[in-house]
């Protein structure tokens, strides 16, 4: 059966939240202890962002079950300034934040499926899915 | 609801008080479960209090906002009964009930006085319509005096969690357990520098054991702390990293050569003491 949830993301103590949410999820579709850490670093990673560059938005967590495999898709979306430059901001080292500028590149290369759309001035989205 | 009419409750506060006390402090004590927590003079004298100060501030003629000035003496009666009701131990719905609890009395009394149906209908009204304003109130300063509570645990326990041990002569140990934010790094950092200069201590292990998730953010505070430790003249250790951890690592592609890693606390002990030039023989 499908599970769906959705989560704000408003506050450091929210990342947290969405951490242990994701964490949980892995745990029902059945990821080993190296799936789970991934895909939960990479929820932390774009959870992050999405507060610090997004100013908050919120966080789609749905179980997927496609053929005899099953997934997590992680939807991250906010109303923020959004990202002019895609492929810098996937650079690694790039940060316009003060950080290591990692996260981004970090999290596409923690997951199997990894989308993102972003409108200048309107907010970002970020998919990313795992499978088992 | 008419509002040209002016509400009959505040004369029927000021001439029936004492009736409206009674019959509330009845209706009180029926529904007073717990009444260990409590005692009986005590809920009586509040009862007192809050009817002479909801009495002044009704007779200003403003029902229907209570953040106005004239309520302001209620208000803060009321938030000091919420907090004392969180502290003793009540529900909620227990120190809600002390406000609802008044409807009866003051409806039966209304009932009493005011024969005309539409009068009494919007009478009423805006007595419940008061009433559970400030019962709202109540319960929103009770939760308010809660968070306080935790606020302040969150604090305490992030001084608890940081503790800095020393290990042998020379040698810090700083176990982590839980999320490595940007405020705890800051009391970690503090604890440890603090605690480098008062034991003159060479190497200072930082076990990560007891973080669940490592991302660019803790990496990122991770180093900083490594990099103030060694300006202090200590090296740093990282341990505690397991593999799940490691394979995340290194997908992130966070650069920890210039540090040195263990995968356990043992490991990087040994490693402190042989660096130290010393060494735990079997007797």
């Amino acid at each position: 059966m499908q599970k769906i949830e959705e989560l704000k993301i408003q506050s450091s103590a929210d990342v947290v939240l969405v951490r242990q949410a994701v964490r949980q999820f892995a745990i029902e579709v059945g990821f080993g202890l190296v799936d789970q850490t991934k895909i939960v670093t990479a929820a932390s990673e774009l959870a992050r962002n999405t507060l610090d560059y997004g100013g908050g938005g919120i966080v789609k967590l749905e179980t997927l079950q496609e053929g005899g495999r099953r997934g997590l898709r992680l939807t991250f979306e906010d109303q923020g300034p959004g990202i002019a430059d895609i492929d810098m901001a996937l650079r690694d080292g790039f940060t316009t934040g003060g950080g290591l500028g990692m996260g981004l590149g970090g999290a596409k290369r923690l997951a199997n499926e990894f989308e993102i759309e972003s409108v200048v001035g309107e907010g970002t989205r970020i998919i990313i899915v795992r499978w088992k | 609801m008419d509002v040209t009419r002016s509400s009959k409750i505040p004369e029927i506060l000021k001439t029936h008080e004492a009736e409206l006390l009674s019959e509330w402090n009845q209706e009180l004590s029926a529904t007073n479960t717990r009444k260990g927590l409590i005692k009986e003079a005590e809920l009586k004298e509040e009862c007192r209090e809050f009817l002479k100060l909801l009495r002044i501030a009704a007779q200003s003629g403003n029902l229907s906002n209570i953040q106005a000035v004239e309520w302001r003496e209620v208000r803060e009666m009321l938030t000091s009964i919420s907090r004392s009701r969180s502290h003793k131990g009540f529900t909620p719905t227990e120190t809600a009930t002390f406000i609802f609890s008044f409807k009866r009395p003051l409806f039966d009394r209304l009932r009493q006085q005011l024969h005309d149906p539409a009068e009494l209908g919007d009478e009423i009204w805006q007595a419940t319509d008061l009433l559970d304003r400030l019962g709202l109130m109540v319960v929103e300063a009770y939760q308010k005096s809660r968070e306080e509570v935790i606020l302040r645990q969150q604090e305490e326990m992030m001084e608890l969690s940081t503790p800095v041990v020393k290990l042998w002569e020379g040698i810090l140990a700083l176990p982590i357990i839980g999320t490595l934010d940007s405020a705890r790094t800051q009391v970690v950092m503090e604890s440890l520098l603090q605690k480098i200069v008062e034991t003159g201590s060479e190497v200072a292990i930082i076990d990560i054991t007891g973080v669940p998730t490592v991302d660019t953010l803790t990496a990122q505070h991770l180093l900083k702390t490594v990099t103030a430790a060694r300006l202090m003249g200590a090296d740093c250790i990282i341990s505690g990293i397991r593999p799940q951890i490691a394979q995340t690592i290194v997908y992130l592609g966070i650069d920890l050569t210039d540090v040195t890693t263990k995968a356990t606390l043992a490991d990087a002990f040994l490693m402190a003491l042989k660096r130290m030039g010393t060494t735990i023989a079997r007797k």
